[in-house]
């Protein structure tokens, strides 16, 4: 017995400390992030094949929600000090990040730091230019990115007769009538209405949103987007809600099933819904660029990016951020990118990704799915068109929300509706510009 | 003389209380201490920078036209909902007094709301009044009404009343049929002797003696429809559209959690606690004194 004890017992307790010091041996990296559903299965297999190409970092992601939840998770746990190596920040926190200058690790930097292969221009100048700062600097590395699109039906477009995919909203308007003349109940809806019809609408057309080029240049920026191409194309909307050419179906994408349940012929909303649309469409579907006013511009400049982007947090050891910069380089390699672009509709964010879906013949299989980045750099941004950084704009965005929803319940007219966006938007600048000054 | 008893000084009571006195500290006084502190202050979401403002949040909530417009929804989404709740649990509760057979089965399936959570009890809204996939829309249509509460402001509002006080109904409907029980037949049965009917058996003697109940329930029920009805409105609105059913406490939660303006967050949930404060002072006022019966 007590030989057993003498020889079993240490033997055991060496086996036990072995395989103890292997696990943690693997540093763990730890990654917030806000894709649900099968885009959360794809971040998984994203970091399991991280994990299985190499022994030393082990990235563990973990879902917190939608957005703005992964967001606020991560502010409170680096107030708690327990923030997580990276989180995944959607496209309106980007003010917010760059602002916290002490919590966050600059990407670009971080990977200069630890050695790794890091060039800008290997990126897609329409997705790294929401993100860069003035002089350049790349400070989070883009993860998803997407941008609206016109979705159609095109079964519906057949029976209704309509030949042409609409271009400009004259023919928004004329598709509408014949698709309701046909028997459907609207025309078109839209989701993340503010992005869309605001945000997007201006890049679109060309025309700042604020001053201090859309807020790039200074926390002093003020709101512009109460011009007349605004004002005339949210009156026509208006307008448009009482005889059913547009449906109104709630935020984000609340109005998905207006175009699944063939309510709607037509839908405005992120490239991103490709998965869900393929997935539950019972009728062939076509995706489009986002219709214009010809009298507005000649021609359309470019749409801007939504989704989000991977910021690094200070405060971990330093040897994490080694392996923080190894996960960066796996997730933006060419095969990475390509297998999720094809799966979820986003964008590649490299150019790399892009040829390399070419290549494979993703285009010619599926067509229309390069419509969101050929939308994306149609042309080369201008300071109006490569995006929008404005403080505080998850609130404000949710005040433009609010603003048209008032208009399209008939509560407000579209002028004193834009008008008040626009005041309120401003106060929620000005507090913005006082807190981080 | 009186009598008087003297006990030695003892630090046993002393002892005794202290868990509650420590735990009153650590999670009542502790935060709301915070939340006063930072309602004094503008800061960035990271606490990076913060600056003393003294009480210029507070001035902001004032001066700003849609916090007033989110205190008058408030007070009429409370009163209806506590009284659309309390209307309803004292008609079943009447009526499930009065049934003889299997009154057990009635009342157990009369208690179940209660056991929802309230996002669960939102959601289940939610999917009946979608204006696109909903059953109750679909039905309203036949009869020419077209429902979309995701643009009219006032069926958000409907949805949420009935939603919140169908949640409460359980929850009142055991309080009143505890105070029924509690009612000595002999005083109905003397009424009806002298030839009072069943409503009038209610109006006069029933309903005056269960004041009490109905007091306290009405604190209550004014309670939950100022801060525990926030789930509901979450799974249901979100507050929209149009600002239409965002009530104070989800405006606390909005700008807080979700706007990250936690100075004007803290001043609003330290508006918050001074109603609660207020309603308990009510409550301790006239409860505690009972709205009798005697006098």
């Amino acid at each position: 017995m007590s030989i057993l004890k003498r020889i079993v017992a240490p033997a055991t307790l060496a086996v036990l400390v072995g395989s103890t010091s292997i696990v943690s041996a693997a540093t763990e990296i730890n990654w917030w992030h806000a894709m649900g559903g099968t885009n959360g299965e794809r971040v998984n297999k994203i970091a399991d094949d991280f994990n299985k190409s190499q022994s030393d970092y082990k990235v563990v992601p973990t879902f917190k929600g939608n957005y703005t939840e992964t967001m606020t998770s991560a502010i409170a746990a680096f107030r708690a000090k327990k923030q997580p190596h990276i989180v995944q920040v959607f496209e309106v926190g980007t003010a917010t990040m760059m602002a916290a200058k002490g919590a966050v690790y600059p990407v670009e930097q971080l990977m200069k730091d630890a050695g790794e292969r890091f060039d800008t221009n290997d990126f897609l100048p329409a997705v790294i230019s929401y993100y860069q700062t003035p002089k350049g600097e790349l400070l989070s590395m883009p993860f998803n990115s997407s941008t609206p699109v016109l979705w159609y039906n095109k079964d519906a477009f057949k029976k209704a007769g309509i030949a042409k995919v609409p271009a400009t909203w004259g023919e928004m308007k004329d598709a509408s009538d014949k698709l309701r003349g046909a028997g459907y109940k609207c025309g078109f809806s839209f989701g993340y209405q503010s992005w869309v019809m605001a945000e997007n609408f201006s890049a679109w057309h060309n025309i700042p949103m604020g001053t201090e080029e859309n807020g790039f240049a200074g926390l002093n920026t003020k709101f512009s987007f109460d011009n007349a191409a605004v004002k005339k194309h949210w009156n026509n909307l208006a307008n448009w809600t009482k005889d059913g050419t547009f449906k109104y179906g709630g935020r984000r994408g609340d109005s998905l099933p207006l175009f699944i349940s063939q309510e709607c012929g037509m839908w405005m909303n992120s490239s991103a819904y490709y998965g869900s649309i393929k997935s539950q469409a019972k009728f062939e579907f076509g995706q489009s660029m986002l219709p214009y006013y010809k009298d507005v511009v000649a021609k359309p400049q470019n749409s801007i990016i939504g989704g989000a982007t991977l910021w690094v947090l200070k405060g971990q050891k330093s040897d994490d951020y080694k392996g923080v910069a190894k996960f960066m380089t796996h997730l933006s390699s060419p095969e990475v990118q390509a297998w999720w672009h094809q799966g979820t509709g986003y964008v590649p964010i490299t150019k790399a990704a892009y040829e390399l879906s070419k290549s494979q013949g993703f285009y010619k299989t599926s067509p229309g799915t390069d419509t969101a980045i050929k939308q994306l750099s149609l042309n080369t941004p201008t300071p109006s068109s490569r995006g929008i950084r404005f403080g505080n704009f998850v609130q404000i965005r949710d005040v433009i929300n609010e603003e048209m929803e008032a208009i399209w319940s008939g509560e407000k007219t579209a002028d004193v509706g834009l008008a008040d966006a626009v005041k309120r938007g401003d106060t929620l600048l000005r507090k913005f510009e006082k807190a981080n000054n | 003389m009186l009598k008087r008893v003297h006990f030695g000084p003892s630090a046993l009571p002393y002892l005794l209380v202290l868990p509650q006195i420590l735990v009153t500290v650590i999670f009542f006084m502790w935060p709301a201490s915070q939340a006063l502190y930072q309602s004094l202050l503008v800061e960035d979401p990271f606490g990076l920078s913060s600056k003393f403002v003294w009480f210029e949040n507070f001035e902001d909530l004032f001066a700003d036209p849609l916090y007033w417009g989110s205190f008058q929804r408030t007070f009429f989404f409370s009163f209806l909902v506590a009284s659309l709740s309390m209307g309803s649990a004292l008609l079943l509760a009447v009526m499930a007094d009065r049934v003889v057979k299997g009154s057990g089965l009635y009342r157990t399936l009369l208690i179940w709301p209660y056991a929802v959570a309230p996002a669960a009890a939102g959601a289940l809204w939610f999917f009946m009044f979608n204006p696109t996939l909903g059953i109750l829309p679909y039905i309203l249509q036949f009869m020419g009404y077209d429902w979309n509460h995701k643009v009219n402001g006032n069926e958000a509002m409907a949805l949420v009343i009935f939603a919140a006080a169908w949640k409460q109904i359980a929850y009142n409907f055991l309080f009143f049929l505890a105070g029924l029980h509690s009612i000595p037949k002999s005083l109905i049965e003397a009424a009806a002797i002298d030839g009072a009917g069943p409503a009038r058996r209610f109006v006069s003697i029933v309903f005056p003696l269960l004041s009490p109940t109905t007091f306290f329930l009405l604190v209550i029920n004014v309670v939950y429809a100022f801060f525990e009805t926030f789930g509901i409105v979450d799974a249901i609105t979100s507050g929209g559209p149009a600002n239409s059913t965002q009530i104070l406490v989800y405006k606390v939660y909005n700008d807080g959690f979700v706007g990250l303006d936690l100075g004007g967050s803290a001043a609003q949930s330290v508006i918050l606690m001074g109603i609660v404060i207020g309603l308990t002072v009510i409550q301790f006022k006239f409860v505690e004194k009972k709205v009798s019966y005697n006098d």
